[in-house]
């Protein structure tokens, strides 16, 4: 209970920066389909859940981890892809508030259908890759994986957006979504990328989450209003921001966590947002009007 | 003061009636029957308290706060001061009206609406839920609590009437009717209007004279407290509180939804919605506890269908029939203008 600044009090510093990764990991392909189609994703921690699934039944099945996170990764990027051809795209006209409502209706299907396939059992993929030790701290080595691909993953994103003819084309879009179809933009082709790209950093993320959770049909309920809490304090479609705020997020829950009982951190971290928000409403990186 | 229409009058007898049918009909589960009835009622009450702020546009996700502050406000001060509900709630009632003042009046002077008045109060929801399991010494945290009973049956001063299930239903019937009862007052004061105008442009509103922020937290201040009022009433008659069961997201999630399956617009929209979501968990659940061959294939999974139906059924709703099932249905027959009135 008590909160000194101690060696464990660095521990809970550092672990919490290497759950950054992984939040801010999350959070990125949120605010990359909300800053292009303008459309949040409610059901986003689920389409993670389907795929930590999906991901555990290939390794099952025999496949090695990494072809098994491969395969999970092209899973939920059909996926995204697939929602925003059935789900999304019959709605793109309707009030914006439907595309969030709607989403939430897959949410319930999702978090439903995986209960009825896979029951509520926690399942564990059962690969340990034990634990670093730096002078009295320890850091399980799944979580500092899990930092270094999620900066990788980001990166290629970057150089992705930055390098390519698509992604220039996705980030105009995403500048201006009634001029650049003028301008010879194929808009539906750039969303249903952006979709396929989305819910791709969806399956890594959960590639990356099955070495370090136990899997269960409700863990989209755990993730899901945290990633929605850093996007909207970088500012819904501000991937930089998504990022710095994923920082600050994982901070409060990690020191929170250490000084008092986990759910306070994570309480600390809802008021914490909701402050911030009262003081800059559209995200902490927001330019100034 | 509202008059009442003489289809309406059929209909509220029909109603106070229902009991006796029920009674009538099916003898032996008379039980089981009048609790689906009453189940229904509270929900149509919380929704319809939901849907005063939700149809001009304040899509909430905070909802499931309000009810779980005023379901655990009524059970905590009974059980650890032994405080009558009949102060209880109220006090829940106000503290969720607070509430819904403190976080509402940031948002509306700052105009954070559309999705980040959706996820701002979906984190005012995980808050609320976070500091129910926080508190587990008092509030028993993620596995409920019960209110402490007061005898064995029947309680005046603990307000208290879960063993009497026709006694129940007219509470709840009288909950109901006092939720159409604001929900009319609203459609026809000019409150309503002024909140028609800001939700189509705030600026233009403003500068005709209506204080935007004002209007807002009138509406929602009296949303939040007729949900925690639904709250307080469903943890009397459940006689149990959890976390899941009356606070957070799902809460709040399966209020817009039912009440976007019934319909927004409209007076009866919500309790259209509150059957048809309880109809729909309540027949597939009998329907696969009747089928061998179902619960042999689904096992313990079969609870989770019925929310995969519901999931798939609001998917199509909000893509074929935004309007929801009462607003299809009265647009069909030309009526939609005049929502209020029909009722």
């Amino acid at each position: 209970m008590d909160c000194q600044l101690d060696i464990f009090f660095l521990e809970a510093v550092l672990n919490g920066i290497l759950l950054a990764g992984l939040l801010a990991l999350l959070a990125l392909g949120l605010n990359l389909v909300f800053g292009v189609i303008d459309v949040v994703w409610i059901c986003y921690a689920e389409l993670v859940m389907v795929g930590m699934y999906g991901i555990h039944y290939a390794h099952k099945g025999g496949a090695p981890f990494l072809l098994a996170a491969l395969l999970g990764i092209l899973l939920i990027a059909a996926a995204g892809a697939l929602l925003h051809l059935l789900v999304i795209r019959p709605v793109l006209d309707q009030a914006p508030i439907n595309q969030l409502l709607v989403t939430g209706g897959v949410l319930f299907f999702l978090q439903a259908a995986a209960t009825m396939a896979f029951g509520v059992e926690f399942r564990n993929i059962g690969i340990r890759l034990g634990s670093a030790s730096l002078f009295d701290m320890s850091f399980s080595w799944a979580r500092i994986v899990t930092f270094a691909v999620a900066l990788g993953g980001m990166l290629a994103l970057w150089l992705f957006l930055t390098r390519t003819y698509m992604g220039t084309a996705i980030r105009a879009i995403s500048q201006d979504r009634q001029i650049m179809p003028l301008m010879g933009v194929d808009q539906r082709k750039v969303y249903l990328v952006t979709s396929a790209i989305g819910g791709g950093l969806a399956g890594l993320a959960a590639a990356l989450m099955v070495l370090q959770y136990d899997i269960y049909p409700q863990i989209g309920l755990q993730f899901g209003p945290l990633i929605f809490m850093i996007c909207v304090l970088g500012g819904l479609g501000n991937m930089i921001g998504g990022f710095v705020a994923a920082f600050i997020i994982s901070q409060f829950i990690a020191i929170g966590g250490s000084c008092f009982a986990t759910e306070w951190g994570y309480a600390i971290a809802f008021l914490f947002f909701m402050v911030a928000i009262f003081i800059r409403p559209q995200g902490l990186f927001a330019r100034r009007a | 003061m509202i008059r009442i229409s003489r289809p309406a009058l059929i209909g509220l007898a029909a109603l106070v009636a229902l009991p006796f049918l029920v009674r009538f009909l099916f003898a032996s589960s008379e039980k089981y029957y009048l609790h689906i009835l009453i189940q229904i009622l509270i929900w149509s009450f919380i929704y319809t308290g939901w849907s005063l702020m939700g149809r001009f546009g304040l899509t909430s996700l905070g909802h499931g706060a309000f009810t779980g502050i005023g379901a655990y406000t009524s059970v905590l001060l009974w059980n650890i001061l032994g405080l009558t509900p009949w102060l209880g709630i109220p006090i829940g009632v106000a503290l969720a009206a607070a509430v819904a003042l403190l976080v509402g009046y940031p948002c509306f002077r700052l105009r954070i609406t559309g999705h980040y008045f959706a996820l701002l109060t979906l984190a005012l929801t995980e808050f609320i839920r976070l500091c129910i399991v926080g508190l587990r010494d008092y509030t028993g945290g993620s596995l409920g609590t019960q209110p402490a009973r007061a005898g064995g049956g029947v309680s005046l001063h603990a307000l208290q009437f879960e063993p009497d299930r026709v006694l129940s239903y007219y509470i709840a019937l009288a909950l109901w009717a006092f939720g159409l009862y604001v929900w009319l007052r609203v459609d026809r004061s000019m409150d309503r209007y002024a909140l028609d105008a800001a939700s189509q442009d705030e600026d233009a509103a403003a500068s005709v004279g209506i204080d935007v922020t004002r209007e807002k937290l009138k509406v929602t201040a009296l949303s939040a407290g007729m949900c925690a009022l639904g709250g307080a009433v469903y943890a009397q008659y459940q006689m149990y509180i959890g976390p899941e069961t009356i606070a957070g997201l799902g809460v709040s999630l399966n209020i817009v939804f039912a009440v976007i399956a019934g319909g927004l617009w409209t007076l009866l929209g919500p309790t259209v919605g509150a059957v048809f979501t309880q109809l729909l968990s309540e027949s597939l659940r009998v329907g696969i506890q009747g089928s061998g061959f179902l619960k042999d294939w689904l096992g313990s999974a079969a609870l989770a269908l019925d929310t995969a139906v519901y999931g798939l059924l609001l998917i199509l709703f909000i893509i074929y029939m935004p309007k929801g099932i009462l607003g299809t249905i009265m647009e069909w027959r030309g009526k939609t203008r005049s929502a209020g009135t029909k009722a």
